[in-house]
């Protein structure tokens, strides 16, 4: 398709290009929203919104981003205006930036580059910045305690998370999210595991387990949901935010937890892999999958986030620092020696 | 953006205000906190944002049965134990003596609504602390005894049940099962509350060795109820100082251990409510079985009830700590004046000293463990 779209004119396959993540991130954060809804309904015993749409109130995330839309655009009279305005768009368009190296089928990735990783992690680096930002540029204390604590928070959690992504870099040998994925087809690890690079050496099942606490920190999940914590900073750096402006920053939430949680099926669960081997393979097959394991991790992160309290800020720099850096960093170096010696 | 140097160590400080519309203080308490960082240097609470002349009402009412209602808005999510209190300080200006069946019933009341109201406070702890789902969990045990309450009294909470020398109806034919049912019910869901919230590895991080009471402190600042039991003291007026019927029932009083960490800290400031919801378990449960099932709920008493003249102070335990009225009569039909000693006011003034040092975090984990109902601190 994109083939024929260049034919036309150069700039109709980049659009296209443009226009396939997008298209993912809305969808999928609109029945994300309902759907965290629903489950959060379902733990705590009651049922979540049931009225519009008629079936489980399906469209009530279309309802409430109507609603949304239509509010006032209220910017504080201090506030910093072109950075306070700017930060919810840069936010987003870091999350969807990085989507440019995910493949999300075997068809279908939308730049081909052989240091997608390294791409990917630098990228989302940016949404520290524009938290900052917002919280700076609100001009409102709790506002700014909130981005305080965010940049504290990313930053520190950025290196476990970039020290379990080289493990497996290393065990796989590529920077390229797309020949990762492809070195995991197959189904013959202890002859009928599928090749997922999680099932490969112990060392990476302790890497996943790493890298999933840091990405809940990364995307301020709860029990590290501290910039945003509603019980002790209002609402962190999103306080003074109102409209559609606030929905960017719902959006590009929703974006990130979607993003680490399909780099995590890439890395660790086989990406677009079927887990049957040849059965349900293939290009659209191969999407279904990957969607599947994204949405099982983002569900994960949801049930976490509706059973466990909150972390402390002191606590969750103890998490960081003292645990799993080393831990990360001493997994790194036995992965490195039982690659060497297997 | 208020910035103050600090005399003792030269840092930058930065003033901020929590409250009167923040999601953490429990209604419309403010609290200047000076901050270094994070770290809270000072605290001062600001109150009155919800005072409702409650004394002065009190003084202007022709009768002093009008002024059962304003004892519910005060602390109003335990409105049975205001009115209890006051009550039983006109029964005793008036030496009037109360039917059995009334006191069983106001018992059963009383215990039910320490229930309810320890779990809007345990479950607005968690809340606090970022754990959603414990709250809902146990607003729906709450809703229980509120369905109870409804069928007997009419009102979900605020019930201006309790009369002078009786009550204002007879309860419910199934007021007895029901109860029954409750506690059957409602058992099992302490031990559920114990695996998902108090023993919860996060939330013990969170909560113990925060918020340090001493004993002494806590005497010293006139602490009652679970605040100063949590801090290892047994003293609780419905043992220690018997009013209604409490002297015949068998119950013990929970005190914290500093089980997680340090004695008097938020974890057993906490533990102490869940512990004590077992307790009023045991005190209904008995009384259910006490209860005459026939009688008067009203004694005959005067119209307009006219106490001689003098002055009483009685004290309750309600779910917060240590209810007084104090009543001076002038032999009018009005009383003269009504002194509520409200537990949660003096709470408050506790924050302070055991506030500092800490974090905003910690903060709303202390202002949640010493469970403060602003009706009550405003009046």
């Amino acid at each position: 398709m994109t083939e024929y779209a260049s034919n036309i004119h150069p700039m109709a396959a980049i659009l296209i290009h443009a226009a396939i993540p997008l298209t993912i991130i809305l969808v999928y954060a609109l029945v994300a929203i309902w759907g965290e809804r629903k489950i959060a309904g379902f733990i705590q015993d009651r049922l979540g919104p049931m009225r519009v749409g008629g079936w489980h109130g399906w469209a009530q995330s279309i309802a409430d981003l109507l609603k949304l839309i239509q509010k006032e655009d209220i910017i504080p009279t201090n506030a910093s205006r072109f950075l306070f305005k700017f930060a919810p768009f840069m936010m987003f368009a870091a999350s969807y930036a990085a989507f440019a190296v995910i493949p999300f089928s075997s068809a279908y990735i939308g730049s081909m580059i052989n240091i997608g990783v390294f791409y990917l992690l630098a990228i989302t680096s940016i949404l520290t910045l524009s938290v900052i930002m917002a919280g700076w540029a609100s001009n409102n204390k709790w506002s700014l305690l909130g981005g305080m604590r965010s940049a504290a928070q990313m930053v520190s959690y950025e290196v476990p998370t970039i020290a379990t992504v080289l493990t497996v870099v290393l065990v796989a040998g590529s920077l390229n999210l797309m020949t990762v994925t492809e070195m995991q087809a197959g189904n013959d690890t202890l002859g009928f595991l599928p090749n997922w690079l999680i099932f490969q050496n112990p060392f990476l099942i302790v890497a996943f387990i790493i890298f999933f606490i840091s990405i809940l920190a990364e995307s301020h999940r709860v029990p590290f949901d501290l910039p945003e914590s509603e019980s002790e900073l209002v609402g962190g750096y999103q306080t003074e935010y109102s409209g559609m402006r606030w929905a960017m920053f719902m959006l590009a939430e929703y974006a990130d937890m979607l993003l680490l949680s399909l780099l995590g099926a890439t890395l660790f669960f086989g990406g677009w892999n079927s887990p049957f081997g040849d059965f349900m393979s293939g290009p659209v097959w191969g999407f279904f999958w990957f969607m599947l394991k994204g949405l099982l991790l983002v569900f994960v992160m949801m049930w976490i986030r509706w059973t466990l309290p909150r972390y402390r800020v002191d606590q969750l720099m103890h998490i960081c620092w003292n645990i799993l850096i080393p831990l990360s960093f001493i997994n790194l170096v036995l992965t490195a020696l039982w690659e060497v010696i297997f | 953006m208020i910035e103050v140097i600090s005399k003792e160590t030269g840092n930058k400080e930065m003033v901020i205000n929590m409250g009167p519309q923040h999601p953490s203080t429990h209604g419309v308490l403010r609290l200047e906190l000076v901050l270094d960082g994070e770290i809270i240097t000072k605290v001062r609470p600001n109150i009155g944002y919800l005072h409702r002349c409650f004394e002065k009402y009190a003084e202007q009412m022709d009768d002093y049965a009008k002024v059962i209602p304003y004892t519910d808005r005060m602390d109003y999510v335990s409105a049975i134990n205001q009115e209890h209190g006051y009550v039983i300080a006109l029964e005793r200006m008036l030496e009037l003596e109360v039917p059995e069946r009334v006191e069983y019933i106001r018992v059963i009341m009383a215990e039910l609504q320490r229930i309810a109201s320890h779990l809007l406070g345990i479950g607005a702890f968690g809340l606090d602390l970022g754990a959603f789902s414990p709250f809902l969990y146990l607003f729906t045990e709450r809703e229980k005894i509120l369905d109870i309450f409804e069928r007997v009294t009419g009102a979900r909470l605020l019930y201006n049940y309790f009369a002078v020398a009786g009550l204002m109806r007879d309860v419910h034919p199934k007021f007895k099962a029901d109860t029954a049912e409750f506690v059957r019910t409602f058992r099992p869901k302490i031990k559920e509350l114990n695996d998902l919230l108090s023993y919860n590895k996060i939330f013990i991080q969170r909560t113990a060795n925060i918020g340090v009471l001493p004993e002494k402190v806590a005497f010293n600042y006139a602490a009652s109820g679970p605040v100063l039991r949590g801090s290892g003291v047994k003293w609780d007026l419905r043992k220690n100082d018997p009013y209604s019927i409490y002297d015949r029932f068998e119950f013990d009083i929970p005190v914290g251990t500093g089980e997680v960490g340090t004695l008097g800290d938020c974890w057993d400031r906490y533990i102490v409510r869940v512990k004590e919801m077992e307790q009023s378990l045991r005190i209904i449960e008995q009384a259910l079985d006490g209860m005459p099932d026939e009688g008067d709920v009203m004694e005959a008493i005067p119209k307009r009830i006219r106490p001689k003249e003098g002055e009483i102070y009685v004290r309750t335990e309600t779910p917060r700590g240590e209810l007084g009225y104090y009543i001076v009569s002038d032999k009018s039909a009005s009383p003269f004046r009504v002194k509520a000693r409200a537990p949660s006011f003096v709470h408050l003034s506790v924050l302070p000293a055991i506030s500092k040092g800490s974090l905003i975090a910690d903060m709303v984990a202390i202002v949640g463990s010493i469970d403060i109902v602003l009706g009550e601190v405003d009046r």
